[in-house]
């Protein structure tokens, strides 16, 4: 399932948009603690007394070997600790490095521990900066990683960014500094334009991969496409659909049929579907395709009126991943039939269809295992995916009209017919304005595989809409019943019952989503005490105040971050925090520009370990204490 | 207190206070729930202060919930309609009895009487009149059309407009089912 040559992706990544799901189930990054002394009594090896360096350096070299087949980060770093020469022998070692929050380390000091490092993830903002909840310009500037980078990498190949600010700059350093680079994947990422993209594709012969999933480019009048080296190229995988920049079509097709290795391409809504068809003529062999708009064909014209789309589509035999269709023309539909029954993943979650031509389209995928569509094809459509996706593992239903207060297509309906067709169901999104604790126990119990359960009835503080109760027995279900599940996302009428519950029985939770919930700071409390595995909890409007915040004391060592606003957090709070736990780095933000806080109260709790210290490129509006 | 039938201006405006700021009549916080009230970061009042009317039915829009990403609002909202795209609005016509159907841009049409000029002459249908009280009078043929919800509807009844951004497609019935 994952999504494309990258071996460093773990499994559970989505096709489509890496941003919606990277959290989940990724390795924490936790800053080592130094290696331990050589005279220390840790060394209980005679040899240390006396080392023999023959035999020290055979030991490395040993070492070395044995380490290679060491890749997750989490088993190096328990590798890194077992003595000062393991903790050599694996930095000399580690090519790929994770670092789940910028501000966690500086690049300074991973370069001088890892020098021979290949490929590099970073991420910057929380989660919860997607949806305006954090100021413009609060950070996560990739300029000082590349800036170090590029000299101490010089043989560096691979960088993976999320949620980043990059400028045009950047882009050009990088594409000066490493020569090898071959894999640019860049999700949720902004700040630079398409002056920058031309730097890195006309500069890095080699690039294998360039991947802007949710992206934004601005356009500043140079086309991009263009500027990829004349001849063959080594493109496997190039993904720009949701950059609303024009492209010049001819140079795209002429990029296409020059890159012979062309795995995956996701096209812009820019892309008709005339250009689309001449583009699969000339790349039969895909994997994955975005369509592009999946619209807006060629006034008719003598020569093109024949294109035989559904010709185009039978002709690549290896699909297995389609995505796109943002200003689709249903009557085009029935060209992808004879794809559907090789699709693995199906993302019509920009196609506003109805439910007969999504039925006519879903009846026929029956190896499907990731859909994402919207919530139009209501609750029909969704029995229809559960009459026919018995493989399926993750599913996606956005909401057409993202409002509380409207009618909405799906409902609990939906989410019961789910459970009963789609018992190997791994992973849910699900937008809905009613549902009932009976729907989602039904889910916990018919659905055991359940890894990530993200459930957001719109209506703030909606009870089950039968019975009128909260809707904590249904999410105590979940964490109940499902025994594997690490991520969370809890909404509806939830009382601190819905807490004792997710802390009583969600001991595997890592990433923690709650949104105007809870009754009192108990229910913090509830969670901080009995989640021993949680990484990531972002809380939003909820009663959680100062004596729920110092309750987790003995945990936000362990956590990548927690983000709390418009809770009820005073700054005395958060100032008690800070002075217990100096590796903490606690910002407080606020949501009035150019005014530092100035009263008691808090907007906004970011807080992260970080062996950094404070962080200096924060803007005004952040204090950090 | 509420002022009806105001702009309520602020309930679409996409802005970062807290939920509820500017309003400094403080409406009643939703059930179960103690939030933030924070009067001092209130943004600056509308003129004449426009209040938000707020019972359980009317709720403010909030920052950033529900959770989803500007870009994909921005894609789905509002939808283009075709005209927008430089197409027209095609339905299909099909009539009771007649093997094929047809298709017609109903943006071509500025009013009803020349919708159903156009369908008498292309089916060749004794036709009945239409005036704008009556709406269309009864002959051998009635025209119906789908709408957004899947209803059968009669043509004639609706606000031509609306019928454009309504109607899926047509149907030309025969007098026996009337």
């Amino acid at each position: 399932m994952s999504e494309n040559n990258h071996h460093l992706h773990h499994p559970q990544q989505n096709h489509f948009c890496p941003a919606e799901t990277m959290s989940e189930d990724e390795e924490p990054s936790r800053p080592s603690p130094p290696p331990p002394e050589p005279g220390s009594k840790k060394t209980r090896n005679c040899a240390a007394v006396h080392p023999s360096p023959h035999s020290d350096r055979v030991l490395e070299i040993v070492l070395e070997h044995v380490l290679q087949f060491l890749t997750a980060s989490r088993d190096r770093n328990a590798a890194s600790l077992v003595s000062k020469s393991w903790y050599r022998t694996e930095a000399l070692t580690r090519s790929d490095v994770f670092i789940g929050n910028c501000y966690s380390v500086s690049p300074a000091r991973v370069t001088t521990r890892f020098p021979r490092v290949r490929s590099v993830v970073i991420k910057g903002r929380p989660r919860f900066a997607d949806f305006n909840l954090m100021p413009q310009n609060w950070g996560g500037h990739f300029g000082p990683w590349v800036a170090t980078m590029g000299k101490a990498y010089p043989l560096l190949e691979r960088v993976y960014l999320k949620r980043m600010s990059l400028t045009d700059r950047d882009l050009c350093l990088l594409a000066d500094s490493f020569t090898k680079f071959k894999e640019l994947v860049l999700v949720c990422c902004e700040g630079f334009g398409t002056s920058g993209l031309t730097a890195v594709v006309s500069k890095c012969r080699q690039l294998r991969v360039l991947d802007l999933s949710d992206t934004e480019v601005s356009y500043d009048g140079v086309d991009w496409i263009s500027y990829f080296p004349e001849g063959e190229t080594c493109l496997e995988s190039l993904i720009f659909d949701c950059v609303e920049c024009p492209i010049n079509f001819e140079a795209l097709e002429s990029l296409v049929a020059r890159s012979p290795a062309l795995k995956k391409l996701r096209l812009n809504r820019e892309v008709s579907i005339g250009q689309l068809y001449r583009l699969m003529v000339s790349a039969p062999n895909l994997t994955h395709l975005g369509t592009g708009a999946f619209g807006h064909p060629e006034p008719q014209d003598p020569n093109n009126q024949e294109m035989d789309y559904a010709a185009a589509f039978s002709a690549c035999k290896s699909l297995v991943c389609l995505s796109g269709f943002r200003e689709v023309m249903p009557d085009y539909l029935p060209a992808i039939y004879s794809v559907c029954a090789n699709l693995t993943s199906l993302n019509l979650s920009y196609a506003n269809i109805d439910v007969e031509q999504f039925k006519s389209v879903i009846c026929q995928c029956f190896k499907l295992q990731i859909l994402w569509v919207l919530d139009s094809v209501y609750d029909e459509g969704l029995q229809a995916v559960a009459a026919t996706c018995r493989d399926l593992r993750e599913l996606r239903v956005f909401p057409l009209n993202a409002q509380e207060d409207v009618e909405g297509p799906v409902s609990e309906v939906g989410l019961q017919a789910i459970s009963e067709g789609c018992p190997k169901l791994e992973s849910i999104l699900y937008f809905c304005q009613r549902m009932t604790n009976a729907a989602v126990i039904a889910m916990s119990n018919n659905c055991p595989d359940l890894v990530v359960f993200r459930l957001c009835i719109m209506g703030r503080h909606q009870p089950d809409h039968i019975t009128g109760a909260p809707m904590d027995e249904g999410f105590g279900a979940i964490v109940m019943n499902c025994k594997k599940l690490t991520r969370l996302a809890i909404s509806g009428l939830l009382t601190d019952r819905a807490f004792a519950y997710i802390g009583m029985y969600g001991k595997l939770v890592r990433t923690l989503s709650v949104a105007f919930a809870g009754d009192s700071d108990t229910g913090l409390k509830y969670v901080l005490e009995g989640c021993p595995k949680l990484q990531k909890l972002e809380i939003r409007d909820s009663p959680f105040g100062d004596a729920a915040l110092v309750s987790g004391l003995h945990h936000y060592y362990n956590m990548r971050f927690l983000w709390m606003s418009t809770c009820q957090l005073s700054r005395q709070g958060c100032q008690e925090v800070a002075h217990a736990l100096p590796r903490l780095s606690v910002e407080l933000l606020s949501y009035e520009e150019n005014e530092k806080m100035d009263d008691d109260t808090v907007d906004v709790l970011y807080m992260y370990r970080s062996l950094h210290g404070p962080r200096d490129d924060a803007p005004q509006f952040v204090t950090i204490l | 207190m509420a002022f009806h039938g105001d702009l309520n201006l602020e309930a679409t405006e996409l802005r970062l206070g807290l939920p509820g700021t500017g309003d400094h009549e403080r409406r009643t916080p939703p059930v179960g729930v103690g939030v933030t009230k924070n009067n001092k970061r209130g943004l600056p009042e509308l003129e004449d202060g426009h209040r938000e009317e707020s019972t359980r039915t009317t709720k403010t829009q909030v920052v950033g919930w529900p959770p989803v990403r500007s870009y994909r609002k921005n894609c789905l909202q509002p939808k283009k309609t075709e005209s927008e795209s430089g197409g027209g609005v095609y339905v299909k016509v099909s009539m009771d009895g007649v093997p094929y159907l047809r298709k017609i841009d109903l943006k071509l049409y500025k009013e009803y009487p020349q919708l159903l000029k156009d369908l008498e002459e292309m089916f060749k249908l004794k036709g009945g009149e239409y005036s704008e009280r009556e709406g269309y009078s009864r002959s051998e043929f009635m025209p119906a059309y789908e709408d957004k919800d899947g209803d059968w509807m009669l043509v004639g009844d609706v606000p031509w407009n609306m019928f454009v951004t309504s109607c899926k497609r047509l149907r030309i019935m025969k007098g026996s089912e009337l």
